[in-house]
Protein backbone atom coordinates (compact mmCIF):
# COMPACT_ATOMS: atom_id res chain seq x y z
CA UNK A 1 0.00 0.00 0.00
CA UNK A 2 1.31 3.29 -0.84
CA UNK A 3 0.24 7.25 -0.83
CA UNK A 4 -0.31 9.35 -3.43
CA UNK A 5 2.48 11.52 -1.91
CA UNK A 6 4.90 8.15 -2.12
CA UNK A 7 4.06 7.06 -5.37
CA UNK A 8 5.13 10.16 -6.29
CA UNK A 9 8.53 10.04 -4.52
CA UNK A 10 9.35 6.88 -6.23
CA UNK A 11 8.33 8.33 -10.24
CA UNK A 12 11.09 10.64 -9.48
CA UNK A 13 13.38 8.26 -7.78
CA UNK A 14 13.23 6.12 -10.70
CA UNK A 15 12.71 8.57 -13.72
CA UNK A 16 15.21 11.17 -12.54
CA UNK A 17 18.32 9.23 -13.78
CA UNK A 18 16.82 8.57 -17.38
CA UNK A 19 16.54 12.32 -17.56
CA UNK A 20 18.47 15.14 -19.49
CA UNK A 21 19.67 17.23 -17.05
CA UNK A 22 17.40 20.34 -15.86
CA UNK A 23 14.24 18.41 -16.84
CA UNK A 24 12.27 17.94 -13.62
CA UNK A 25 9.49 15.50 -12.65
CA UNK A 26 6.40 17.95 -11.84
CA UNK A 27 3.32 16.97 -11.46
CA UNK A 28 1.71 18.04 -14.52
CA UNK A 29 4.30 16.86 -16.53
CA UNK A 30 3.10 15.00 -19.50
CA UNK A 31 4.81 11.76 -19.63
CA UNK A 32 7.04 10.88 -22.39
CA UNK A 33 6.44 14.25 -24.47
CA UNK A 34 7.24 16.86 -21.56
CA UNK A 35 10.21 14.28 -19.64
CA UNK A 36 11.67 13.65 -22.93
CA UNK A 37 11.24 10.16 -23.42
CA UNK A 38 10.29 8.03 -26.06
CA UNK A 39 7.13 5.49 -25.51
CA UNK A 40 9.96 2.63 -25.37
CA UNK A 41 11.67 4.41 -22.27
CA UNK A 42 8.57 5.17 -20.94
CA UNK A 43 6.91 1.47 -20.83
CA UNK A 44 10.43 0.82 -19.21
CA UNK A 45 9.63 3.93 -16.75
CA UNK A 46 6.58 2.06 -16.25
CA UNK A 47 7.96 -1.56 -15.64
CA UNK A 48 11.23 -0.17 -12.69
CA UNK A 49 8.19 1.43 -10.95
CA UNK A 50 5.97 -1.50 -11.02
CA UNK A 51 9.08 -3.43 -9.44
CA UNK A 52 9.63 -0.66 -6.64
CA UNK A 53 5.57 -1.35 -5.61
CA UNK A 54 5.65 -4.99 -6.72
CA UNK A 55 2.38 -4.52 -8.50
CA UNK A 56 1.80 -4.83 -12.28
CA UNK A 57 -0.31 -2.28 -14.18
CA UNK A 58 -2.62 -3.21 -16.77
CA UNK A 59 -1.59 -2.01 -20.26
CA UNK A 60 -5.43 -1.25 -20.62
CA UNK A 61 -4.94 1.18 -17.88
CA UNK A 62 -2.41 3.43 -19.38
CA UNK A 63 -4.27 4.95 -22.18
CA UNK A 64 -5.34 7.18 -19.33
CA UNK A 65 -2.76 7.89 -17.89
CA UNK A 66 -1.13 11.30 -19.52
CA UNK A 67 0.88 13.62 -16.61
CA UNK A 68 2.76 12.30 -14.17
CA UNK A 69 0.18 12.93 -11.49
CA UNK A 70 -1.77 10.51 -13.48
CA UNK A 71 0.18 7.67 -13.10
CA UNK A 72 1.13 8.86 -9.43
CA UNK A 73 -2.69 8.19 -8.93
CA UNK A 74 -3.19 4.56 -10.57
CA UNK A 75 -0.08 3.39 -8.72
CA UNK A 76 -1.98 4.64 -5.73
CA UNK A 77 -5.04 3.01 -6.37
CA UNK A 78 -3.24 -0.13 -8.11
CA UNK A 79 -1.54 -0.66 -4.85
CA UNK A 80 -4.11 -0.37 -2.66
CA UNK A 81 -3.35 2.84 -1.02
CA UNK A 82 -6.33 4.82 -1.90
CA UNK A 83 -9.63 4.47 -0.98
CA UNK B 1 -8.19 20.13 -35.48
CA UNK B 2 -9.68 18.34 -38.58
CA UNK B 3 -10.60 14.70 -38.68
CA UNK B 4 -7.63 13.98 -40.91
CA UNK B 5 -4.72 16.31 -39.42
CA UNK B 6 -3.43 13.30 -37.68
CA UNK B 7 -2.00 12.21 -40.59
CA UNK B 8 -0.16 15.25 -41.24
CA UNK B 9 3.63 14.42 -39.82
CA UNK B 10 3.20 10.80 -41.18
CA UNK B 11 2.46 12.87 -44.59
CA UNK B 12 5.42 15.16 -43.76
CA UNK B 13 7.69 11.90 -43.45
CA UNK B 14 6.44 10.52 -46.49
CA UNK B 15 7.63 13.14 -48.11
CA UNK B 16 11.15 13.47 -47.14
CA UNK B 17 11.48 9.63 -47.72
CA UNK B 18 10.05 10.40 -51.28
CA UNK B 19 12.17 12.58 -51.66
CA UNK B 20 15.47 10.16 -51.26
CA UNK B 21 14.58 8.12 -53.60
CA UNK B 22 11.87 4.89 -53.62
CA UNK B 23 9.85 4.84 -50.67
CA UNK B 24 11.29 2.51 -48.69
CA UNK B 25 8.21 1.35 -46.67
CA UNK B 26 6.40 -0.55 -49.59
CA UNK B 27 8.88 -0.69 -52.06
CA UNK B 28 7.81 -2.17 -55.65
CA UNK B 29 9.10 -5.29 -57.06
CA UNK B 30 8.23 -4.79 -60.81
CA UNK B 31 8.72 -8.28 -62.03
CA UNK B 32 9.57 -11.43 -60.03
CA UNK B 33 12.18 -13.77 -61.22
CA UNK B 34 12.36 -16.31 -58.65
CA UNK B 35 12.49 -16.46 -54.65
CA UNK B 36 15.34 -14.24 -53.91
CA UNK B 37 15.47 -12.20 -57.27
CA UNK B 38 13.38 -9.60 -58.62
CA UNK B 39 13.63 -5.75 -60.73
CA UNK B 40 13.46 -3.18 -58.04
CA UNK B 41 13.93 0.24 -59.57
CA UNK B 42 14.84 -0.96 -63.04
CA UNK B 43 17.98 -3.06 -61.39
CA UNK B 44 18.14 -6.78 -60.72
CA UNK B 45 17.89 -7.24 -56.57
CA UNK B 46 18.68 -10.09 -54.26
CA UNK B 47 15.64 -10.12 -51.93
CA UNK B 48 17.57 -10.36 -48.81
CA UNK B 49 14.00 -9.09 -46.47
CA UNK B 50 11.35 -11.41 -48.01
CA UNK B 51 10.86 -13.72 -44.67
CA UNK B 52 10.63 -16.69 -47.75
CA UNK B 53 12.52 -18.91 -45.43
CA UNK B 54 12.57 -21.92 -47.53
CA UNK B 55 12.38 -20.57 -50.81
CA UNK B 56 9.00 -22.26 -51.67
CA UNK B 57 7.61 -19.47 -53.62
CA UNK B 58 8.31 -21.26 -57.40
CA UNK B 59 9.18 -24.74 -56.53
CA UNK B 60 6.79 -26.69 -58.94
CA UNK B 61 4.94 -29.27 -56.52
CA UNK B 62 3.47 -25.56 -55.06
CA UNK B 63 2.64 -23.97 -58.07
CA UNK B 64 1.50 -27.41 -60.22
CA UNK B 65 -1.12 -27.72 -57.29
CA UNK B 66 -2.57 -24.41 -57.23
CA UNK B 67 -2.92 -24.35 -60.98
CA UNK B 68 -4.72 -27.67 -60.34
CA UNK B 69 -6.89 -26.21 -58.09
CA UNK B 70 -7.35 -22.92 -59.86
CA UNK B 71 -9.10 -25.15 -63.03
CA UNK B 72 -10.88 -27.24 -61.02
CA UNK B 73 -12.33 -25.20 -57.90
CA UNK B 74 -12.27 -21.45 -59.40
CA UNK B 75 -10.19 -18.17 -58.43
CA UNK B 76 -12.04 -18.12 -54.78
CA UNK B 77 -14.79 -18.66 -52.39
CA UNK B 78 -16.59 -15.96 -51.92
CA UNK B 79 -17.35 -16.83 -48.26
CA UNK B 80 -16.47 -17.13 -45.06
CA UNK B 81 -15.45 -20.65 -42.97
CA UNK B 82 -18.55 -20.33 -41.58
CA UNK B 83 -20.99 -20.22 -44.21
CA UNK B 84 -19.93 -21.54 -47.82
CA UNK B 85 -16.36 -21.00 -47.31
CA UNK B 86 -15.02 -24.57 -46.47
CA UNK B 87 -14.12 -26.25 -49.40
CA UNK B 88 -12.73 -30.00 -48.99
CA UNK B 89 -9.25 -28.82 -49.16
CA UNK B 90 -9.71 -26.77 -46.18
CA UNK B 91 -10.80 -29.50 -44.26
CA UNK B 92 -8.11 -31.62 -45.62
CA UNK B 93 -4.94 -29.15 -44.86
CA UNK B 94 -6.35 -29.23 -41.14
CA UNK B 95 -5.86 -32.67 -40.63
CA UNK B 96 -2.87 -32.96 -42.05
CA UNK B 97 -1.64 -29.47 -39.84
CA UNK B 98 -2.64 -31.83 -37.21
CA UNK B 99 -0.89 -34.70 -38.24
CA UNK B 100 2.35 -32.66 -38.52
CA UNK B 101 2.03 -31.51 -35.41
CA UNK B 102 1.19 -34.60 -33.65
CA UNK B 103 -2.13 -32.30 -32.41
CA UNK B 104 -5.42 -33.31 -32.57
CA UNK B 105 -7.23 -30.33 -33.46
CA UNK B 106 -6.13 -27.42 -36.06
CA UNK B 107 -8.09 -24.58 -37.95
CA UNK B 108 -7.21 -22.35 -40.94
CA UNK B 109 -7.66 -18.62 -41.34
CA UNK B 110 -6.95 -16.45 -44.10
CA UNK B 111 -3.60 -14.64 -42.91
CA UNK B 112 -1.33 -15.30 -40.31
CA UNK B 113 -2.03 -11.95 -38.94
CA UNK B 114 -6.03 -12.83 -38.24
CA UNK B 115 -5.23 -16.25 -37.08
CA UNK B 116 -2.96 -14.81 -34.19
CA UNK B 117 -5.10 -12.12 -33.54
CA UNK B 118 -8.37 -14.18 -33.76
CA UNK B 119 -7.13 -16.79 -31.54
CA UNK B 120 -6.05 -14.34 -28.87
CA UNK B 121 -8.97 -12.24 -28.73
CA UNK B 122 -11.11 -15.90 -28.58
CA UNK B 123 -9.48 -17.22 -25.60
CA UNK B 124 -9.37 -14.79 -23.40
CA UNK B 125 -12.66 -12.81 -21.94
CA UNK B 126 -12.61 -9.81 -19.90
CA UNK B 127 -12.48 -11.74 -16.55
CA UNK B 128 -9.25 -13.47 -17.83
CA UNK B 129 -5.51 -11.95 -17.93
CA UNK B 130 -3.11 -11.98 -21.22
CA UNK B 131 0.48 -11.73 -20.04
CA UNK B 132 2.36 -11.03 -23.75
CA UNK B 133 6.32 -10.55 -23.78
CA UNK B 134 6.60 -6.72 -24.67
CA UNK B 135 8.10 -7.63 -28.16
CA UNK B 136 4.78 -9.10 -29.61
CA UNK B 137 3.92 -8.59 -32.88
CA UNK B 138 1.00 -5.89 -33.70
CA UNK B 139 -1.36 -9.28 -34.45
CA UNK B 140 -1.31 -10.34 -30.36
CA UNK B 141 -1.56 -6.47 -29.45
CA UNK B 142 -4.37 -6.13 -31.60
CA UNK B 143 -5.89 -9.50 -30.60
CA UNK B 144 -5.25 -8.05 -27.18
CA UNK B 145 -7.17 -4.99 -26.86
CA UNK B 146 -10.02 -7.09 -28.78
CA UNK B 147 -10.64 -9.52 -25.76
CA UNK B 148 -11.47 -7.36 -23.70
CA UNK B 149 -9.09 -9.25 -20.54
CA UNK B 150 -6.32 -7.29 -18.67
CA UNK B 151 -3.22 -7.04 -20.93
CA UNK B 152 0.17 -7.59 -18.40
CA UNK B 153 3.48 -7.14 -20.33
CA UNK B 154 6.65 -9.02 -19.56
CA UNK B 155 9.84 -7.74 -20.06
CA UNK B 156 11.38 -9.41 -23.75
CA UNK B 157 12.53 -12.78 -23.23
CA UNK B 158 12.73 -12.31 -19.15
CA UNK B 159 11.48 -15.52 -17.64
CA UNK B 160 11.93 -13.72 -13.96
CA UNK B 161 10.10 -11.08 -14.59
CA UNK B 162 7.01 -13.48 -16.51
CA UNK B 163 7.08 -15.01 -13.03
CA UNK B 164 7.27 -12.20 -10.85
CA UNK B 165 4.21 -11.00 -13.02
CA UNK B 166 2.30 -14.07 -12.32
CA UNK B 167 3.17 -14.47 -8.78
CA UNK B 168 1.32 -11.30 -8.87
CA UNK B 169 -1.34 -12.44 -9.57
CA UNK B 170 -2.65 -14.66 -7.48
CA UNK B 171 -5.21 -16.77 -8.18
CA UNK B 172 -5.73 -15.07 -11.37
CA UNK B 173 -2.64 -16.74 -12.52
CA UNK B 174 -4.68 -19.72 -13.75
CA UNK B 175 -7.13 -17.64 -15.54
CA UNK B 176 -4.06 -16.01 -17.71
CA UNK B 177 -2.92 -16.86 -21.62
CA UNK B 178 0.72 -16.50 -21.89
CA UNK B 179 1.67 -15.29 -25.09
CA UNK B 180 4.60 -15.29 -26.58
CA UNK B 181 6.97 -16.15 -29.85
CA UNK B 182 9.70 -18.54 -31.07
CA UNK B 183 11.81 -16.48 -33.32
CA UNK B 184 11.51 -12.98 -32.90
CA UNK B 185 10.84 -10.88 -35.99
CA UNK B 186 12.73 -8.06 -35.92
CA UNK B 187 16.28 -8.98 -33.94
CA UNK B 188 15.87 -12.87 -34.75
CA UNK B 189 16.54 -13.93 -31.26
CA UNK B 190 14.81 -16.69 -29.74
CA UNK B 191 12.37 -17.13 -26.48
CA UNK B 192 13.51 -19.32 -23.67
CA UNK B 193 10.65 -21.48 -23.49
CA UNK B 194 12.27 -24.39 -21.30
CA UNK B 195 12.13 -21.65 -18.64
CA UNK B 196 8.51 -20.02 -19.72
CA UNK B 197 7.06 -23.26 -19.77
CA UNK B 198 8.35 -24.30 -16.44
CA UNK B 199 7.04 -21.13 -15.15
CA UNK B 200 3.73 -21.27 -16.58
CA UNK B 201 3.23 -24.57 -15.49
CA UNK B 202 4.14 -24.03 -12.25
CA UNK B 203 1.07 -21.30 -11.71
CA UNK B 204 -1.44 -23.72 -13.80
CA UNK B 205 -1.58 -20.49 -16.92
CA UNK B 206 -2.12 -21.65 -20.52
CA UNK B 207 0.40 -21.15 -23.52
CA UNK B 208 -0.01 -19.40 -26.77
CA UNK B 209 3.40 -19.89 -29.11
CA UNK B 210 3.34 -17.84 -32.41
CA UNK B 211 5.73 -19.96 -34.59
CA UNK B 212 5.26 -17.80 -37.64
CA UNK B 213 8.96 -17.23 -37.95
CA UNK B 214 9.53 -20.41 -36.45
CA UNK B 215 7.63 -22.91 -38.49
CA UNK B 216 10.08 -24.87 -41.31
CA UNK B 217 12.81 -23.07 -39.59
CA UNK B 218 13.54 -24.85 -36.32
CA UNK B 219 13.19 -28.89 -34.91
CA UNK B 220 13.90 -32.05 -36.58
CA UNK B 221 10.62 -32.15 -38.36
CA UNK B 222 10.54 -28.18 -39.05
CA UNK B 223 7.57 -27.28 -36.70
CA UNK B 224 9.16 -25.10 -35.09
CA UNK B 225 11.51 -23.74 -31.82
CA UNK B 226 8.53 -25.39 -29.14
CA UNK B 227 10.17 -29.16 -31.25
CA UNK B 228 13.77 -28.31 -31.34
CA UNK B 229 13.92 -27.53 -27.21
CA UNK B 230 11.71 -30.48 -26.60
CA UNK B 231 8.47 -28.42 -24.90
CA UNK B 232 5.57 -28.72 -27.83
CA UNK B 233 3.09 -30.69 -25.19
CA UNK B 234 3.68 -28.48 -22.98
CA UNK B 235 2.34 -25.68 -25.49
CA UNK B 236 -1.28 -25.33 -25.13
CA UNK B 237 -1.75 -23.51 -28.96
CA UNK B 238 0.76 -22.55 -31.56
CA UNK B 239 -0.32 -19.98 -34.10
CA UNK B 240 1.59 -19.58 -37.27
CA UNK B 241 1.24 -18.36 -40.68
CA UNK B 242 1.62 -19.84 -44.79
CA UNK B 243 3.55 -16.40 -45.58
CA UNK B 244 6.45 -17.03 -44.80
CA UNK B 245 7.77 -21.30 -45.41
CA UNK B 246 5.68 -22.21 -47.11
CA UNK B 247 5.37 -19.81 -49.18
CA UNK B 248 1.94 -18.81 -49.49
CA UNK B 249 -0.85 -16.79 -47.04
CA UNK B 250 -2.69 -18.00 -44.60
CA UNK B 251 -2.81 -19.21 -40.76
CA UNK B 252 -3.93 -21.47 -38.53
CA UNK B 253 -3.58 -22.85 -35.04
CA UNK B 254 -3.15 -26.35 -33.67
CA UNK B 255 -3.40 -27.87 -30.53
CA UNK B 256 -4.34 -30.47 -28.41
CA UNK B 257 -8.05 -28.81 -26.64
CA UNK B 258 -11.16 -29.95 -27.68
CA UNK B 259 -12.28 -26.07 -27.33
CA UNK B 260 -10.19 -25.13 -30.78
CA UNK B 261 -13.20 -26.60 -32.31
CA UNK B 262 -15.58 -24.05 -30.45
CA UNK B 263 -12.87 -21.14 -31.51
CA UNK B 264 -14.59 -21.40 -34.97
CA UNK B 265 -18.09 -19.99 -33.50
CA UNK B 266 -16.34 -17.73 -31.40
CA UNK B 267 -13.59 -16.21 -32.95
CA UNK B 268 -14.35 -13.08 -35.29
CA UNK B 269 -11.32 -12.94 -37.71
CA UNK B 270 -11.82 -16.52 -38.27
CA UNK B 271 -16.24 -15.92 -39.22
CA UNK B 272 -16.00 -12.56 -40.59
CA UNK B 273 -13.97 -12.76 -43.53
CA UNK B 274 -13.79 -14.74 -46.50
CA UNK B 275 -11.93 -18.04 -46.42
CA UNK B 276 -8.46 -18.94 -48.20
CA UNK B 277 -8.84 -19.37 -52.28
CA UNK B 278 -8.62 -22.92 -53.12
CA UNK B 279 -5.18 -22.12 -55.21
CA UNK B 280 -3.88 -20.62 -51.98
CA UNK B 281 -4.82 -24.01 -49.95
CA UNK B 282 -3.31 -26.25 -52.74
CA UNK B 283 -0.35 -24.88 -52.75
CA UNK B 284 0.32 -24.85 -49.02
CA UNK B 285 -1.15 -28.55 -48.97
CA UNK B 286 2.22 -29.46 -50.78
CA UNK B 287 4.61 -26.86 -49.34
CA UNK B 288 3.77 -28.41 -45.79
CA UNK B 289 4.16 -32.01 -47.06
CA UNK B 290 7.83 -30.62 -48.49
CA UNK B 291 8.75 -29.46 -45.27
CA UNK B 292 8.28 -32.61 -44.03
CA UNK B 293 10.09 -34.75 -47.13
CA UNK B 294 13.23 -32.08 -47.45
CA UNK B 295 15.06 -31.40 -44.06
CA UNK B 296 17.88 -30.48 -46.18
CA UNK B 297 15.94 -27.19 -47.02
CA UNK B 298 16.57 -26.27 -43.11
CA UNK B 299 19.96 -27.37 -42.90
CA UNK B 300 20.67 -25.12 -46.58
CA UNK B 301 18.65 -22.30 -44.92
CA UNK B 302 21.09 -22.68 -41.51
CA UNK B 303 24.08 -22.44 -43.70
CA UNK B 304 23.23 -19.23 -45.46
CA UNK B 305 22.12 -17.65 -42.44
CA UNK B 306 25.44 -18.67 -40.48
CA UNK B 307 27.11 -17.33 -43.44
CA UNK B 308 25.61 -13.97 -43.10
CA UNK B 309 25.66 -13.70 -39.58
CA UNK B 310 29.63 -14.22 -39.48
CA UNK B 311 30.52 -12.34 -42.75
CA UNK B 312 28.68 -9.16 -41.20
CA UNK B 313 29.78 -9.76 -37.68
CA UNK B 314 33.52 -10.38 -39.23
CA UNK B 315 32.85 -7.23 -41.18
CA UNK B 316 32.06 -5.66 -37.63
CA UNK B 317 28.43 -4.86 -37.80
CA UNK B 318 26.68 -5.09 -34.67
CA UNK B 319 24.02 -7.57 -35.14
CA UNK B 320 20.90 -8.96 -33.09
CA UNK B 321 21.24 -11.47 -30.41
CA UNK B 322 21.19 -14.66 -32.07
CA UNK B 323 22.42 -15.92 -35.46
CA UNK B 324 19.82 -17.41 -37.63
CA UNK B 325 17.70 -16.21 -40.58
CA UNK B 326 16.96 -13.30 -39.52
CA UNK B 327 20.01 -11.31 -39.24
CA UNK B 328 19.41 -7.44 -38.07
CA UNK B 329 22.04 -4.97 -38.44
CA UNK B 330 21.57 -1.94 -35.81
CA UNK B 331 22.21 1.76 -36.98
CA UNK B 332 21.74 4.26 -34.06
CA UNK B 333 20.48 7.39 -36.66
CA UNK B 334 17.35 7.12 -38.44
CA UNK B 335 18.99 9.28 -41.64
CA UNK B 336 22.26 7.06 -41.54
CA UNK B 337 19.61 4.03 -41.73
CA UNK B 338 17.90 5.86 -44.71
CA UNK B 339 20.83 6.52 -46.56
CA UNK B 340 22.00 3.22 -45.85
CA UNK B 341 18.64 1.48 -47.42
CA UNK B 342 18.92 3.27 -50.28
CA UNK B 343 23.08 2.75 -50.91
CA UNK B 344 21.79 -1.04 -50.68
CA UNK B 345 19.30 -0.92 -53.17
CA UNK B 346 21.38 0.73 -55.45
CA UNK B 347 24.10 -2.28 -55.10
CA UNK B 348 21.07 -4.47 -56.23
CA UNK B 349 20.60 -5.76 -52.29
CA UNK B 350 17.02 -5.52 -50.87
CA UNK B 351 16.23 -5.42 -47.16
CA UNK B 352 13.99 -3.95 -44.66
CA UNK B 353 14.33 -0.61 -43.05
CA UNK B 354 12.57 -0.70 -39.62
CA UNK B 355 12.83 2.59 -37.70
CA UNK B 356 11.53 3.30 -34.10
CA UNK B 357 9.23 2.77 -32.97
CA UNK B 358 8.51 -0.65 -34.86
CA UNK B 359 11.60 -1.62 -33.65
CA UNK B 360 12.45 -3.22 -30.21
CA UNK B 361 14.56 0.11 -29.26
CA UNK B 362 15.03 3.01 -29.94
CA UNK B 363 17.58 2.33 -32.39
CA UNK B 364 16.93 1.72 -36.82
CA UNK B 365 17.96 -1.98 -37.90
CA UNK B 366 18.62 -2.88 -41.66
CA UNK B 367 16.91 -6.78 -41.25
CA UNK B 368 17.56 -9.19 -43.87
CA UNK B 369 15.87 -12.76 -44.03
CA UNK B 370 17.72 -15.37 -45.46
CA UNK B 371 16.41 -18.37 -47.95
CA UNK B 372 17.50 -21.67 -48.52
CA UNK B 373 17.10 -20.97 -51.53
CA UNK B 374 20.08 -17.68 -51.30
CA UNK B 375 23.51 -19.50 -53.37
CA UNK B 376 26.63 -18.81 -51.17
CA UNK B 377 27.48 -16.13 -53.89
CA UNK B 378 24.50 -14.29 -53.24
CA UNK B 379 25.08 -13.92 -49.70
CA UNK B 380 28.94 -12.66 -50.61
CA UNK B 381 27.34 -9.65 -52.37
CA UNK B 382 24.89 -8.85 -49.24
CA UNK B 383 27.58 -8.58 -47.17
CA UNK B 384 30.21 -7.23 -49.83
CA UNK B 385 27.04 -4.42 -50.22
CA UNK B 386 27.19 -3.79 -46.47
CA UNK B 387 30.43 -4.06 -46.19
CA UNK B 388 30.47 -0.49 -48.27
CA UNK B 389 28.17 0.86 -46.04
CA UNK B 390 31.24 1.09 -43.57
CA UNK B 391 31.56 4.86 -43.49
CA UNK B 392 27.60 5.67 -43.09
CA UNK B 393 26.56 3.47 -40.41
CA UNK B 394 29.60 3.72 -38.11
CA UNK B 395 31.06 0.33 -38.13
CA UNK B 396 34.58 1.20 -36.34
CA UNK B 397 32.74 2.49 -33.87
CA UNK B 398 30.73 -0.46 -33.17
CA UNK B 399 33.21 -3.25 -33.46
Amino acid sequence: MASYDECLQIIREVAEPLLEAGVTVSEGAVLGQELGLSSLRTLELVADIEDRLDISLPLNSLPAVRTVADLARLLEASSGGAS
Amino acid sequence: MGLLDKFDDLAATREALLAQGPLPFGVVTDKILSPTLGIVHGRETILAGTNNYLGLTFEPECIAAAERALESEGTGTTGSRMANGTYGGHQALEKELAAFYGRRHAIVFTTGFTATMGMVAALAGPDDVLMIDGDCHASIYDGCRLSGAEIIRFRHNNPEDLRKRLRRLGERASRTLVVTEGLFSMLGDQAPLEEIVEIKDEFGACMLLDEAHSMGVFGEHGRGLAEARGVEDRVDFIVGTFSKSLGSVGGFCVSNHPELETVRMASRAYIFTASPTPSVIASTRAALRLVAERPQLRRQLWENSTRLYQGLAEAGFELGPQAGPVVAVYVDEPARAIESWHRLLEAGVYVNLVIPPATPSTRCLLRCSISAAHTPEQIDTIIAAFASLESIVGVADTA
